[in-house]
């Protein structure tokens, strides 16, 4: 993967001012975007997946622009193939671990049937182990049922590339562990590019081929392993 | 004696008929009025908010007054409908306007509440798993507001079968025609007819408690409404 961000954006409300100034070029599979909270690595994180705008700069991933506010290019969240693994998963409470799965495979008005088979689905149901919790709702789940649910909707329509949010803070310290393990595994398995935003030196340790510490909007070293 | 029901059902009907309607248009109405409230931030905002709640606290003359100067044949409306032939005042069909009006506050106001409750992540997530805005509306944000406007549709029914005196200013009385079980209910005791007053009575509560149960069932201490 190669990955081209140069992005500026400014938030102003009564009481706080901030500038998002982040430029890194990179063509690392595993990349760790490291700062502590309020650094602004959660909105680079959400500009390169485009659920929010950018005032200036770019994005480029591999052969193609994401945006480009010279050449007045914006693609949607929905035209730019790539998941994203919120903090807290946002599985879809009102739908099945199999439906949360398939959700983005059909794209109509309606949800996928509770019982409608997806060859795609099933292979990851399996691989997680969710087979026979495919018919439970999102809250009768284990903290590590949830993140598999939302790693399976994430990778089921086969992304560019993965974007997670603090991927392991939701859980407690021996899971943690645990699945961190399964996403190293699973990301050499798949060879799917990864940027993965956290303020855990593990995940650092761990995931980081190339990582970028970030602090009050700007990166401040920029280290490939 | 024997009283009969033949004098009900005429009534009965017509309430049920100019209520449904009225729960049809206020279910259109007040969801997206109220998902555009809930999501679209300009100036003005808490105005529009109380505009549109004071059918709520207006006295339902005023309503109906408001209803006759516009519709009537004088009335901007009115004027403008009758180059068409329609005339609105002393038929059903205004008396479900008088009745949308009246009950429509009390399903966009929970809508709004429960639009707003949604978590904005949700639909976000659906966005980059590349759902339309139109998609992820039906998918996600309506049914995780459903339980709210639900609530709020089953509120507008009672009140919309209950509703007297805008609809008595447009509609009128006309037996078989505009003649809903409330005003029915009124004419009866005016004629001496306790009677009969006291079986629409009864049948009326009956309605309206099956619907506030249904509501209760619906929505145990979940309707927030905000301001």
């Amino acid at each position: 993967m190669y990955l081209d961000v140069d992005i500026q954006k400014t938030f102003s409300s009564a009481n706080r001012h901030f500038e998002l100034n982040v430029r890194f070029q990179s063509d690392s599979q595993r990349i760790v975007i490291f700062g502590p909270s309020g650094s602004g690595k959660s909105l680079t994180l959400k500009a390169i997946a485009g659920l929010i705008k950018i005032d200036q700069g770019h994005i480029r991933l591999d052969s193609r622009v994401l945006t480009d506010r010279n050449k007045k290019i914006s693609l949607t969240p929905q035209q730019r193939n790539l998941a994203y693994l919120f903090q807290d998963y946002a599985l879809f409470p009102h739908l099945t671990v199999r439906q949360n799965i398939s959700f983005g495979l059909t794209k109509g008005w309606l949800n996928p049937a509770p019982k409608k088979p997806f060859a795609a689905v099933n292979y990851w149901l399996e691989a997680f182990e969710l087979e026979t919790l495919a018919d439970q709702l999102p809250d009768q789940l284990s903290g590590g049922q949830r993140q598999r649910t939302a790693l399976a909707r994430a990778l089921v329509a086969k992304p560019q590339a993965l974007l997670l949010d603090e991927p392991f803070t939701a859980l407690d310290a021996d899971l943690r562990h645990v699945m961190r393990k399964e996403l190293d595994q699973l990301q050499q398995q798949l060879q799917v590019p990864i940027i993965m935003i956290t303020h855990d030196p593990e995940d650092v340790a761990i995931f980081g081929q190339h990582v970028l510490t970030i602090k009050n909007g700007r990166i401040i070293s920029d280290d490939v392993g | 004696m024997m009283l009969s029901l033949d004098p009900v059902w005429p009534a009965f009907f017509l309430s049920m008929k100019v209520a449904g309607w009225a729960t049809f248009f206020t279910l259109i109405l007040g969801v997206s009025v109220g998902y555009f409230l809930a999501r679209v931030n300009f100036r003005g905002r808490d105005l529009v908010d109380s505009f549109l709640t004071l059918p709520m606290v207006l006295p339902p003359t005023v309503l109906g007054y408001y209803l006759l100067v516009l519709l009537g044949r004088e009335g901007a409306i009115g004027f403008w409908l009758q180059g068409y032939g329609i005339s609105l005042i002393f038929t059903w069909q205004g008396a479900v306007i008088a009745a949308t009006i009246v009950s429509f506050p009390l399903v966009f106001k929970p809508a709004r509440a429960a639009f707003e409750s949604v978590d904005g992540q949700l639909e976000q997530a659906a966005r980059v798993l590349g759902l339309s805005e139109i998609s992820l509306f039906f998918r996600v944000t309506l049914p995780l507001a459903w339980r709210g406007i639900m609530a709020g549709l089953l509120l507008a029914f009672a009140r919309a079968m209950g509703e007297f005196g805008a609809t008595l200013m447009i509609a009128g009385s006309i037996p078989g025609k505009t003649q809903t079980l409330s005003i029915a209910i009124y004419e009866a005791v005016q004629a001496g007819q306790d009677d009969l007053a006291t079986l629409f009575v009864l049948i009326t509560s009956f309605i309206c408690i099956v619907v506030l149960l249904s509501a209760s069932y619906l929505a145990p201490g979940r309707i927030a409404y905000r301001g």
